[in-house]
């Protein structure tokens, strides 16, 4: 294990690369990759990388990109690919097919805003809009949680009780870009926590197709096992999280991260940067006397919404913030979560740093000033974060 | 180029079932069956795997769990089958299992919503054959233009027949100098067996044409299939050759340019009635293809051999 100076981008690719390379003595790697900003740089290390059993395809589009992982996938090997914005847009039609199909692919967005009009800059927007596409979803906060996550990722997805894809979300250019000291763990250690992949109902010889005609009742019984499928993840997460403490020497954090939330008066709900943001917030808050808590959602499909309920219980006042606006209705995490709190309880969604907008601690504590000042839950704030 | 696959497959006779199966769903007559029984009497021990992005073809496959299909298939999105090919033949390789990666596509997926993806799969030179059975309609969805309609011919959208005449996706591919290209005919089963052989055998990018008559899309009669693409190949429309490498081509069926099997080959389908296009209006592109076509073969005859 070794302390390096990387990027988010790069730790991601180093984890596919570890990752890809543990599947040498099985079916081996195989990925597809197009650039795009600001995932560019991960999809670029990964092509410099040299596999004993492996190959990067350069395509030319991100649906072909996913395409490529299916058919790669299909035939048992461990896949990966990584993309942002309209890349992950234009490549929709076949992450839902990937899910579908129940295939273990790994992806990392570098999450930026939709367009035209351009924008390269952080918004959850374009993973959200993957939100019912079947994958599970994990949205980082550093750097570490990157590369940690995906490793956990390929564990997770080839658990023979998920065979689900994992899209691992990490925000353009503020962890994209920015470098920070992150464990790389070696060779040795990722194949003794990675498993070499044995995907059960491999393509081989025998006559069957794969994605064949799902007439209704046939279709309805498929979408109850993937929902099964996904009730499973966060049971073989827990397993994940211990294998990967026994293996590397550090725990991968929980699906839902609550800080100093037991004794708060007002809970901050949000999910990537912006929750180590609000934790910033929660110590100046604390510092001044007030009892601010914070709650980090890692984990967004499956749905947290057990372990959410259980934190929310008691609290009368909760503001959740969306890094993305789903236009005519509001936050995103906030129509998920808002359900959750106890009946009667204020849940306040407002909108801070969409496309890009840096989101500091003086807006978390304008929030929770906001909302100290509220006896009811209003229309989503939308908050200016510009200057 | 000749490359066989080295790992045995089942055999022609302890295959426990023909490519295309009995009970499928296709319509009688349709032309795309009689391709893939052709097709399926040349892969005899090879390995196979299919790949069919959406289209009749994947309707074929029919209801999970069951499947129409004799080899393993994987169904993919309309524009994707290429990439997914191009997944499915790395790790082939990868792991030496000498295992024919075979795209099995429709016009539509290949001249239009495909194009881009089989386009790259032709540059990265992926080990991969591409066969388009060209009923020259989107069947799947009702019946539709596409590129490969040919002018003239009603369709549910282009109800007073297409304007625009056919794309030439043969010229296109051997312009991206694939390893063979090639169409052939279901009703010169010889040239077609040896040509799917040979495209089977070959590594790298190789890419196979071949008309198929859709009496559901042709108002044809369904058992005519094989007699109009005999017409189409007979009259010089539909040419039947082989291109190595983008540069030799060879024409494998001299067509005699009758104008009368032209008029016949119009007439047996109502697609062509609306619009009223006659052999005389499609004379002069003939020509002007076949023009092509020998300059390309190194062979200068003159197209019109009965003018
Ligand atoms: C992205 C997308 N757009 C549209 C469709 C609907 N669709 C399914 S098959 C098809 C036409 C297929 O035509 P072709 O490739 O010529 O094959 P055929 O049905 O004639 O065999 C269309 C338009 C689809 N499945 N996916
Ligand atoms: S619509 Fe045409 S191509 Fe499709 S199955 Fe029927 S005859 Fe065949």
């Amino acid at each position: 294990m070794a302390g390096r100076l990387i990027s988010a981008n790069h730790a991601a690719a180093l984890a596919a690369t570890l990752a890809g390379r543990a599947n040498r003595t099985a079916r081996g790697f195989c990925s597809g990759v197009y650039p795009i900003t600001p995932s560019t740089e991960c999809m670029e290390l990964l092509c410099n990388q040299e596999f004993e059993k492996g190959e990067v395809v350069r395509v030319e589009s991100e649906h072909s990109a996913m395409a490529v992982c299916i058919g790669a996938a299909a035939s048992g090997a461990r896949t990966f690919t990584t993309s942002s914005s309209n890349g992950l847009a234009l490549m929709a039609e076949n992450v839902v097919s990937a899910a579908l199909l129940r295939l273990p692919v790994v992806m990392v967005a570098a999450n930026r805003a939709l367009g035209p009009p351009w924008n390269l800059w952080a918004d959850h927007g374009d993973t959200l809009l993957l939100r019912d596409s079947g994958w599970v979803q994990f949205y980082c906060a550093d750097n570490q949680e990157v590369l940690d996550t995906v490793l956990c990722a390929y564990r997770l997805a080839e658990d023979h009780r998920v065979l689900l894809p994992v899209l691992v979300c990490q925000e353009g250019f503020v962890l994209s870009h920015t470098t920070t000291r992150t464990e790389v763990p070696s060779q040795e250690e990722v194949d003794r926590f990675l498993p070499p992949l044995e995907l059960p109902a491999r393509l081989r010889d025998t006559p069957r197709a794969l994605g064949g005609v799902d007439v209704p009742g046939v279709a309805e019984a498929h979408r109850a096992q993937h929902h099964e499928a996904m009730a499973r993840v966060f049971e073989v997460y827990r397993e994940v999280q211990d294998a990967f403490e026994r293996e590397l020497g550090r725990r991968p954090a929980d699906p839902v991260v609550p800080y100093r939330a037991e004794d708060a008066d007002l809970l901050v709900v949000s999910m990537g940067t912006i929750a180590v943001t609000a934790q910033r917030a929660v110590d100046e808050a604390r510092a001044r006397g007030e009892r601010l808590g914070a709650v980090r959602v890692r984990t967004f499909r499956p749905s947290p919404a057990e372990q959410l309920a259980a934190i929310f219980r008691g609290k009368r006042r909760i503001a959740v913030i969306d890094r993305d606006l789903s236009l005519g209705f509001g936050g995103v995490l906030w129509g998920e979560v808002r359900g959750l709190a106890e009946p009667g309880a204020v849940v306040q969604g407002y909108v801070i740093g969409v496309g890009g907008g840096d989101v500091r601690p003086e807006h978390v504590a304008a929030v929770a000033a906001d909302l100290a000042a509220r006896t009811a839950a209003g229309r989503p704030v939308l908050m200016e974060t510009g200057a | 180029m000749s490359e066989p696959s080295t790992v045995a497959g089942p055999s022609a006779e302890t295959r426990p079932t023909p490519l295309l199966r009995p009970g499928n769903s296709n319509c009688g007559g349709c032309g795309m069956s009689s391709a893939l029984q052709l097709f399926g009497r040349a892969v005899e021990h090879r390995r196979l795997q299919l790949v069919v992005p959406a289209s009749c073809a994947a309707v074929t496959a029919g209801p999970f769990p069951t499947t129409s299909f004799g080899v393993p298939t994987v169904l993919t999105t309309f524009g994707a089958a290429a990439a997914v090919a191009t997944g499915l033949s790395r790790v082939a390789r990868l792991n030496g299992d000498g295992t024919r990666v075979v795209c099995w596509a429709g016009d539509g997926g290949t001249y239009d919503i495909g194009m881009a993806s089989l386009s790259a799969a032709a540059e990265r030179d992926e080990d991969v054959l591409y066969v388009c059975y060209d009923n020259e309609i989107y069947g799947n969805t009702g019946g539709q233009r596409s590129s490969a309609t040919p002018a003239g011919a009603s369709t549910t959208n282009t109800p007073a027949g297409k304007p625009e005449e056919k794309k030439d996706l043969l010229a296109i591919m051997a312009a991206h100098r694939v390893r063979y290209a090639a169409s052939f005919s279901i009703a010169h089963p010889q040239d077609a067996i040896r040509k799917v052989r040979r495209a089977l055998d070959a590594t790298g990018f190789r890419f196979l044409h071949a008309l198929s008559p859709c009496p559901t899309g042709w108002k044809s009669e369904p058992a005519l299939g094989i007699e109009l693409v005999r017409l189409a190949v007979r009259s010089g429309l539909y040419p039947v050759v082989e291109i190595v490498e983008g540069r030799k081509l060879v024409v494998n069926v001299e067509p005699d340019f009758s104008r009368e099997a032209l008029e016949l080959y119009l007439s047996l389908q109502q697609r062509f009635q609306r619009s009223g296009i006659t052999a005389e209006r499609l004379a002069p592109a003939i020509a002007r293809r076949w023009r092509e076509l020998r300059a390309a073969s190194g062979r200068i005859l003159p197209a019109e051999r009965e003018a």
